[in-house]
């Protein structure tokens, strides 16, 4: 796999200009680097660039609010509250307070995905590492999330099931389906972003500049879904993991 | 002169984008032994039968979620909206099955076999 990829500009440029601080920083703390010039990895870069550009334009945003909206308050009120109406509606009133870490997370994933259609940049998210890195936030956000609204005791008994009795058989399926999440989570958004850039690649080849086209189109299309559906999954996870019992009030 | 150079820069543009496929190489076929060789062939048949059932399956079962979504929508049109959310969470669901089958292929086709048997 590593002949069809090349470095990238961005990529050495960074490596060029931070990777001897950052070797000797390692050095101090007993790390030996090999190669200074290729100490980063390009998704590391890539990650570092959405992350200065979602803090900048995002955190300038909050500047100068109106009451009558100018058109970037309008996009970024759309943005906020379609993230607000999808956890209000799949875990209730009190769920806006999980706008923070999953808001992050889904425009994280969405401006990963995004990214590699542009020339010379590459989705962070086309490698497990970093789908991996957002899976395993979300597990342990709704896990502590779950823990914290139910008491750590209380949210530990609801792995046994319903059923006392029933207990030894419905731990090892419960523990299952949980570890099960951010696997799933990982590889989905993994495989797509993943398998549709080395589509856009295979496809290049054939005829560059015009036939990858139609694919970028579709792959901006399912990169969107991709990372909506990371967001209502993590929602349906805490909705699940602070669930009050409802049923025991007989 | 600006009616004599439109021409002159569509025939470079067209003639950059052909160039493209002036980079394809050919490569020359290695000397394997027998048992690396069968192993080869079984690699790439395997691989490709995976993500070709895959895609038959898959495809048959978003088929059926479509068409039932279809007749809701058109049976209950005001709840269209929660229709399609469903549609589009389910779709998604049965993709990840057919994503997972993908990239075993992809894996089976890309290792170098012939330095393992």
């Amino acid at each position: 796999m590593e002949q069809l990829e090349h470095s990238l500009f961005l990529v050495d440029l960074f490596n060029r200009a931070f990777g001897k601080p950052l070797a000797a920083v390692l050095a101090l703390l007993g790390v030996k680097v090999k190669d200074p010039a290729h100490l980063v990895p390009d998704y590391i870069v890539m990650c570092l660039i959405v992350m200065v550009v979602l803090m900048v334009v995002l955190g300038l945003a909050s500047r100068k609010l109106s009451l009558v909206p100018t058109r970037r308050q309008t996009i970024l009120e759309f943005l906020v509250e379609t993230v607000e109406g999808l956890l209000q509606e799949i875990i209730g009133e009190d769920g806006k307070k999980f706008l923070p870490v999953i808001g992050t997370v889904g425009l994280f994933i969405l401006c990963c995905n995004l990214l590699g259609l542009i020339p010379g940049f590459m989705s962070p998210t086309s490698k497990l590492n970093v789908t991996l890195g957002c899976a395993l936030t979300v597990f342990v956000y709704y896990h502590w999330q779950g823990m914290k609204a139910q008491g750590v005791l209380k949210y530990l008994k609801h792995f046994a099931g319903p059923i006392p009795l029933l207990a030894p058989l419905m731990v090892p399926i419960e523990l299952i389906s949980h570890f099960s999440r951010p696997v799933s989570l990982s590889i989905r958004l993994f495989g797509n972003i993943f398998a549709e850039e080395l589509l856009i690649v295979v496809i290049a080849s054939i005829l560059p500049f015009f036939l990858p086209l139609p694919f970028m189109a579709v792959a901006i299309f399912t990169g969107s879904i991709q990372a909506f559906v990371f967001v209502l999954l993590a929602c349906i996870y805490i909705s699940g993991a602070i669930a009050h019992e409802e049923e025991s009030s007989e | 002169m600006f009616k004599n150079l439109k021409p002159v820069v569509i025939a470079l543009v067209f003639l950059f984008v052909l160039s493209g496929s002036l980079l394809a190489q050919e490569t020359q076929p290695g000397q394997l032994s027998p048992a690396r060789a069968s192993l080869y062939k079984i690699a790439l048949i395997v691989g490709g039968a995976v993500i070709a059932l895959a895609a038959m399956a898959g495809a048959y079962c978003q088929a059926k979620a479509i068409s039932a979504a279809c007749e809701g929508i058109s049976r209950n049109p005001g709840a269209a909206p929660h229709i399609r959310f469903l549609l589009i969470f389910g779709l998604v669901l049965i993709e990840t099955l057919v994503i997972y089958s993908l990239l075993i292929s992809i894996i089976i086709l890309m290792i170098k076999w012939g330095s393992y048997v």
